[in-house]
């Protein structure tokens, strides 16, 4: 088990967001949540990047360390976890070059920086046609590519997507999402939260189905798939 | 016309001190959303630590009687003063402001004026209301050209503010360190997604202005040799206002801002009265400010995103 999370609660202030949930992630699974916008999907991630803080009782392990010990940046540089955040928050003021160095900030292996970068301009061509280009100026469909690189290359044992599929048209978004796959058969984990149901279950082998603050339901994906209850709520059929 | 180009000389000079302390000013805003008002104070500590390094040097040199020369004596009470002067920028981050981060901005202004009493009075207690003389490091040579002075001072002070200026802004353009001081002040919040550490960054924004801070205090203790534990509190004031109309973060807007001040107050001064300065000086940059509202260089706030 990659990681595990038991009791996870989290709350912003008053108002609770995550009311103990509990999953687990195994090594080279691709993993997804899935839920309606407001149902807890994106605090989960922010709690396992250590962005929000979790509440007292709430258990994470990761790779038999406990993860709560670590800060936001340690989880990146040390436990090689990578985070694409809900809505990409690219530096839009620096060039995608630099976004791309700078997601690297922590590593110190120079040559490895350099071929994982050439790595992710064989994966998005796009971004290396546009390297000098400020990230602010690329198109939405650029933007999530280098979303993508970024955490490619800024950590690789696990990585956290947040709706990559937000605001892509069809066939953009299954450009990015067989960038993906390619990244999870290189060895990387994927844990992927999206509202996008359908894209989602069929990219990923596990799923969970999170609703306001509590896990629903879990199973393979297909299984899901082809649940009625998820049909009628997430799959519109 | 001499008469003039002897101002722009003058104005030069005078827009140097401005222009290292506003950069310091405008570098912590554009990082971390915070003005830093001890910063004017920080200057006035530099400026003691160059006071004490040259004198210690020169107290040396007299000591095993061999002649150092002044311009020697200079540059490294320079680098010393900027060097230890960065730790007492990165000593205010850490005591004054990081526990702040969350507070309402209002809690960090009210710290930033108390971090500065602190140091202003904390100096009188320590040194005494005595004023401090600046040993002259480099004997004036006056040179003549086309019927303007120039003094070795003057020049010494502009080459070294500029030269100081262009070094950091090459540092914040291509360092990975500069990269990330500038990602700080997009989004500050997925800075640590990438694995950087917050803190660090925000130490060595204010280690950087607070060394840019001593350099001008060293360069003022040049020109103007007399120290006291109040001399920051005015230039610090109107080097804030040079950051303002500067631009949040940019460098060289700071600096050119900074520059354009001197030019303003000295040139202020060739026509009207020079009580009037002051007065008619920041008139202008209100002026300014109307039609430019995010200064030179400055960008408008993007909406900030939330977490």
């Amino acid at each position: 088990m990659l990681l595990s999370v038991e009791n996870l609660q989290v709350s912003y202030g008053k108002i609770k967001a995550l009311h103990g949930i509990n999953f687990h992630i195994d090594e080279g699974e691709i993993v997804c949540i899935i839920g309606a916008n407001g149902a807890g999907k994106s605090t989960t991630l922010r709690a396992i990047s250590r962005m929000v803080p979790a509440s007292p009782g709430s258990k994470m392990t990761y790779a038999g360390k406990d993860l709560l010990e670590y800060s936001a940046d340690k989880v990146v540089s040390q436990l090689g976890i990578s985070h694409v955040p809900e809505g990409r928050r690219l530096f839009g003021n620096l060039t995608v070059m630099e976004n791309l160095i700078l997601s690297a900030f922590a590593r110190k292996d120079k040559k490895a920086i350099d071929r994982d970068i050439e790595r992710v301009f064989g994966i998005f061509p796009r971004l290396e046609e546009r390297k000098r280009q400020k990230a602010g100026t690329l198109s939405g469909g650029e933007q999530q590519m280098l979303a993508v690189g970024r955490a490619f290359v800024s950590a690789r044992k696990l990585m956290l997507l947040d709706e990559p599929s937000m605001g892509l048209a069809p066939l953009l978004m299954l450009s990015v999402f067989d960038a993906l796959k390619a990244i999870n058969q290189e060895g990387t984990t994927i844990l992927l939260v999206e509202q996008n149901a359908r894209m989602a279950l069929k990219f990923s082998q596990r799923g969970y189905v999170i609703e306001t603050g509590n896990i629903v339901m879990e199973g393979k994906s297909e299984d899901l798939l082809n649940n009625p209850d998820v049909k009628k709520a997430y799959l519109g059929a | 016309m001499g008469y003039f180009l002897q101002n722009i000389v003058n104005a030069l000079q005078w827009g140097s001190f401005y222009a290292l302390v506003a950069i310091g000013y405008s570098m912590v805003y554009g990082v971390l959303m915070l003005f830093n008002f001890a910063h004017g104070d920080v200057f006035m500590v530099g400026a003691y630590i160059g006071f004490f390094t040259a004198s210690g040097l020169m107290a040396l040199a007299a000591m095993g009687s061999i002649a150092i020369p002044g311009w020697l004596i200079l540059i490294l009470t320079l680098i010393i003063a900027m060097f230890l002067n960065s730790f007492v920028g990165m000593a205010v981050e850490r005591i004054g402001y990081r526990p702040l981060r969350d507070a309402p901005r209002a809690s960090a202004a009210i710290t930033g004026l108390m971090i500065g009493i602190i140091l202003e009075t904390g100096n009188l207690a320590l040194l005494g209301a005595q004023r401090r003389a600046f040993p002259p490091l480099i004997p004036p040579t006056v040179y003549k050209v086309g019927g303007v002075y120039i003094t070795n001072q003057k020049i010494v002070i502009i080459v070294v503010a500029l030269a100081l200026t262009l070094a950091l802004h090459q540092f914040v353009q291509h360092t990975k360190w500069g990269m990330a001081m500038r990602a700080m002040a997009y989004d500050f919040l997925v800075v640590p997604l990438m694995g950087i550490p917050i803190n660090t960054i925000a130490a060595l924004t204010f280690a950087l202005g607070s060394a840019l801070a001593a350099a001008a205090g060293v360069l003022y203790g040049v020109a103007y040799p007399v120290l006291g534990p109040y001399m920051g509190i005015i230039i610090g004031w109107k080097a804030f206002v040079a950051a303002i109309l500067g631009g949040r973060g940019s460098i060289l807007g700071a600096a050119s801002a900074g520059f354009l001040l001197g030019f303003i107050e000295i040139f202020v001064t060739m026509i009207f009265p020079s009580t009037m300065r002051d007065f008619i000086a920041y008139t202008i940059i209100l002026l300014i400010l109307t039609f430019l509202p995010n200064g030179f260089f400055g960008e408008p706030y993007s909406a900030k995103l939330r977490l």
